[in-house]
């Protein structure tokens, strides 16, 4: 093969997978899916993270030192759920889950967006609360006791002295979540959602050539991850840097 | 001295850990006057800080009553987090929040627990750093201060809700020693106003100077107590004179 059959025959492979029958949109559209479930799966996710590292941080810290009591008891049945929760989501994987929500939880629901969502945010929302509550707990104590002395009861502590704090430390770790998050939403496919990997497949069940479709959806995750692992290290710098 | 109400009673305060193994602090009892400085002095691990902390219930008592303006604060019923508002403290390690300008540290309880105008607790804190030499330094981070200039804040800090007494957890310990003047001054000077302060220290020439009171704790328990002189001039236990024999 000559160097201009070699480009000739190229031409026709980029034309066949992308150009023909406008199949460039099914990774444009399925690029548009991924960043949208991405994005709600990690508001949803940042939503539960907050309140499962509260309870089992308040858990942690005051368990032990509080009076036997209406409140003691739903503290503990919260921190026992919480629990349960952290440890099956961590302990199963994502594509199980997503397809237990599909088929089993929400079978009667038609829109696999939010089914995605619901699923993705929830097996992200159990991370981020060991990243929150690492956060709270890195806080040093004599924070808390500070803002106690001053009057503050125990939630206003948390939210005008803890959780500020523990979300700035904790901002960097996890925007690396969301990245994590960015690219464990490619099964999707399994529940025959159409994002940016399903897009590629697709195109490649057409075409029955793997290499431009597959490298394409490749080379498309490649670029957002490193974009967004720039603007992270760019968020770290600027967060040490008015930190002293 | 005797006709100044008393602000706080202690009364059979004990503190035990590890299930009453370990008792940091044994039957305390004492009453401190309003206008008055008590200085408590022991060697470490004596339980003074355990028994200064207890006063604001930072440190849950085993047993025992503290009684803060005749209110039984150990008793769940009252609202401790009211009766803090009453209690500035001043900590070893300063702790002032760091995410905050020093202003906004000192006006974000006042703002919030007394429902001061923003202008009204940053005109009051203002002045009070004024008083204490770092009105420039208001819109600095707790960061960019050094130990003396972060422990004053602190006081100050303390001060912004006008409290009834001033609890100080050695406030110099973990300061330069060439800063340690600088937060005595503040004190001598919030003494000479006729604030009421309980002061944990190892400051031996501060006690002398300021107390009006010194309290002398050894393993838990409290082993002496009286003036400045009677402490250091004429002190009657072994306990007490070989701690001083020690330290002066």
């Amino acid at each position: 093969m000559t160097l201009e059959e070699w480009f000739a025959s190229w031409q026709t492979r980029l034309y066949v997978n992308f150009i023909k029958d406008d199949r460039w949109r099914y990774l444009t559209d399925g690029l548009w899916v991924t960043l949208k479930l991405t994005f709600f799966a990690v508001l949803l996710g940042i939503a539960i993270g907050m309140v499962i590292s509260i309870i089992r941080s308040t858990k942690d810290k005051n368990g032990d030192e509080m009076r036997w009591g209406i409140w003691k008891g739903l503290l503990y049945i919260a921190d026992f759920f919480a629990r349960v929760y952290l440890t099956v989501i961590r302990g199963t994987p994502v594509v199980v889950q997503l397809m237990i929500m599909y088929y089993i939880i929400m079978v009667s629901s038609t829109n696999k967006v939010l089914v995605a969502v619901l699923a993705f945010g929830i097996n992200s929302g159990a991370y981020v609360a060991e990243i929150f509550r690492s956060g709270i707990m890195s806080i040093d104590n004599g924070q808390f006791e500070a803002g106690r002395s001053l009057g503050f009861n125990y939630v206003q502590t948390m939210r005008y002295i803890i959780i500020p704090q523990a979300f700035k430390n904790v901002l960097p770790t996890l925007a690396n979540e969301f990245i994590v998050l960015l690219k464990e939403t490619s099964v999707a496919g399994y529940v025959a959602l159409q994002d940016l990997t399903k897009g590629g497949d697709i195109i490649r069940s057409r075409t029955y050539d793997a290499f431009p479709s597959l490298i394409a959806v490749a080379l498309i995750y490649l670029v957002m991850v490193m974009f967004f692992t720039k603007l992270v290290n760019k968020l770290e710098r600027r967060l040490r840097s008015s930190e002293r | 001295m005797n006709d100044k109400k008393t602000l706080i009673e202690v009364s059979h305060l004990s503190k035990h850990f590890a299930d009453g193994k370990i008792k940091a602090l044994d039957d305390i009892n004492t009453e401190i006057k309003q206008g008055e400085v008590v200085v408590v002095i022991g060697p470490s691990g004596s339980g003074k800080s355990t028994f200064l902390r207890c006063l604001n219930l930072l440190e849950v008592p085993t047993s025992g009553h503290i009684y803060f303006e005749g209110v039984d604060i150990t008793d769940k019923k009252n609202n401790i987090n009211v009766h803090r508002q009453k209690m500035g403290m001043v900590f070893q390690h300063f702790n002032l929040f760091p995410h905050m300008t020093i202003l906004k540290n000192m006006t974000i309880a006042p703002m919030k627990l007394l429902k001061k105008s923003q202008q009204e607790a940053e005109e009051q804190a203002m002045a009070l750093l004024k008083r204490v030499g770092l009105e420039d330094r208001a819109n600095a981070y707790p960061s960019q201060l050094s130990g003396g200039q972060k422990q004053r804040v602190a006081i100050v800090r303390a001060l912004c809700m006008d409290p009834e007494v001033m609890l100080f957890d050695e406030p110099t310990s973990a300061l330069d020693p060439e800063m340690v003047g600088e937060v005595l001054e503040v004190m001598k000077q919030l003494a000479s106003e006729n604030m009421t302060m309980v002061v944990v220290t190892h400051e031996m020439g501060f006690a002398r100077e300021v107390a009006s009171r010194v309290m002398f704790m050894a393993d838990g328990v409290q082993i002496e107590e009286g003036t400045p002189a009677e402490i250091f001039d004429h002190p009657k236990s072994e306990r007490l004179k070989s701690f001083l024999a020690k330290v002066l």
